[in-house]
């Protein structure tokens, strides 16, 4: 039952310790490419994201390839084929890197497969140096790469994406960026992002986000070539951008 | 020094039943959340249903024992699985009414055990070798002390290898640090609760078959007894941290030893007040992840 859409969200609200967050947010994710979602700091974005897989309280409709998942649990959602790859990495400190990698291994259909082991260790052949040491101490750019390692190993439908860069050097920047390329090539993509370099590379389509509703959806490139809307929406100037 | 010495080994033997209930205290707490208060039933239940099921095979015999051992482990797995899926399940994330549930548990049975097996102690017949002492440098040690340090020994042992070396252990330990990522990668993490409450039981009902050896007696209250220690050694250890539970267990039974002879039975107070020194110093025990 696969449509143009993989993911299509209808009318979701997200609450957090009794205080709704996200109001009534709709928007679809095409089969194909990457949707990033943008908006100012705590305007929702990370909540979406959360209530999407459950990990929040949620009210609303979410539909994975034309299924209404949201009355599952989280971990029934993610084996539908939802990877995740959370703000701040989340790795697990106290376990190795082939220990966090391990604990993502999924069997069955959607699982992981040769091909995305494979793709794994082509986009991060230093995870495989590291296998033996313990997540916790590795520098803030190596644990997104054993967070992105995490969703990719699976034959996923979406990945959930969830601020990839924050924190990062420029250049691991740039390299998290090149990875995510090329999972998008092969997995549509969700992406919460807030470096807007980043997402002219990335992103097809985008959603806004401002105090917790929708409030533009279209082609990326339409909102990055207008000015004034990206100040409008994002109060950023496209200059200061440009020269970042 | 003779007394020092028989000081130290039946502080150890202590040490080892005092880690049978608080490792699965321990471990239950760091992935779930649940303090649990019940946990001693688990130990009552499991003596007094080992000690029948050994009485069958012969009172005081190493095979009456050794199936005793059994039949309370398995006794304290199974109750504590009951009371992980019948009572804890529809609570998770509910911790003031997790802590209410088990309490009232904790009391229930207890008036539950009285009535069936009445309020009084009973004596229990040992193997002859546990009922007599070996002696270690010219201390006469109670040889209760080291079969409780070598089942001490062997469950930690055990729970570790597990951890180490179980999918479902690396799922416990990726649990404890955040649960919430575990789910987001697709794992159920409920059944690892559940086997965590199982793990917990067992220990907790092996636990209450060997302090039946060194006690003497079986009791409907013996539970509640040793749970306060056991909980006072969770917490010092680190609550989650197993390793800080093993440590916090010798700690604590041979403080108590050493208090109770040389200073005037103030064994209990003096492990109350280490509590309160490591919560004044260290809020998250010897071993304990920083909050």
């Amino acid at each position: 039952m696969s449509g143009p859409n993989v993911l299509e969200v209808r009318g979701l609200s997200a609450r957090i310790a009794g205080q709704e967050v996200v109001h009534d947010v709709s928007f679809e994710v095409p089969a194909a490419g990457v949707t990033a979602v943008l908006g100012r700091n705590g305007v929702g974005k990370t909540s979406t994201l959360r209530a999407v897989l459950g990990l929040v309280e949620r009210s609303g409709e979410v539909l994975l390839d034309g299924v209404r998942v949201d009355g599952e649990r989280t971990d029934r959602i993610v084996r539908r084929g939802v990877g995740y790859v959370p703000e701040d990495r989340e790795v697990f400190a106290g376990l190795t890197v082939a220990e966090n990698l391990r604990l993502a291994h999924r069997a069955g259909p959607g699982g992981t497969t040769a091909e995305h082991r494979a793709l794994v260790d082509a986009l991060f052949p230093d995870l495989a140096t590291r296998a033996a040491q313990r997540a916790g101490t590795l520098s803030g750019g190596q644990q997104q790469m054993v967070s992105l390692a995490r969703a990719l190993l699976n034959d996923n439908r979406i990945l959930l994406v969830d601020e990839p860069t924050k924190g990062l050097a420029p250049r691991i920047v740039g390299e998290v960026a090149e990875a995510l390329a090329a999972a998008a090539r092969t997995v549509p993509i969700l992406l919460v992002e807030q470096n807007l370099q980043v997402v002219e590379r990335l992103a097809d389509r985008v959603v806004v986000i401002d105090a917790g509703r929708v409030v533009h959806t279209g082609p990326a490139r339409d909102l990055l070539d207008d000015a004034d809307l990206l100040q409008r929406l994002l109060g950023v100037h496209a200059e200061t951008e440009a020269a970042r | 020094m003779s007394t020092l010495i028989l000081l130290l080994a039946t502080g150890l033997g202590l040490g080892g039943l005092y880690f049978l209930v608080a490792s699965g205290l321990s471990l239950i707490y760091g992935l779930m959340g649940v303090l649990n208060f019940a946990h001693g039933s688990f130990l009552t239940l499991g003596a007094f249903v080992g000690l029948a099921a050994g009485n069958l095979v012969g009172a005081g015999t190493w095979g009456g024992l050794l199936l005793g051992l059994v039949v309370g482990a398995l006794t304290g797995a199974a109750a504590a699985t009951a009371t992980e899926l019948g009572l804890i399940r529809p609570l998770y994330d509910r911790h003031i009414e997790q802590v209410l549930v088990t309490v009232g548990l904790s009391l229930a049975t207890v008036a539950l055990f009285e009535g069936i097996w009445g309020p009084n102690p009973r004596n229990v017949t040992r193997p002859g070798w546990l009922a007599s002492t070996t002696d270690v440098l010219g201390a006469r040690v109670p040889n209760t002390a080291f079969l409780n340090v070598l089942a001490g020994a062997v469950v930690l042992g055990g729970i570790v290898a597990f951890l180490r070396y179980t999918r479902y252990g690396l799922i416990i330990r990726a649990g404890v640090e955040n649960r919430a990522m575990v789910t987001a990668l697709g794992i159920d993490v409920r059944r690892a609760f559940t086997l965590v409450f199982a793990v917990g039981g067992a220990a907790a009902g092996l636990g209450g078959v060997l302090a039946t050896q060194s006690l003497n007696y079986v009791s409907p209250h013996m539970g509640a007894s040793l749970l306060i220690f056991a909980f006072i050694v969770t917490v010092i250890g680190g609550m989650g941290s197993l390793t800080g539970a093993a440590v916090a267990s010798v700690v604590v039974a041979v403080l108590q030893q050493l208090a109770n002879f040389y200073l005037n039975n103030t064994g209990d107070l003096i492990v109350v007040l280490l509590l309160a020194l490591v919560l004044l110093v260290r809020p998250s025990g010897l071993l304990g992840r920083p909050a």
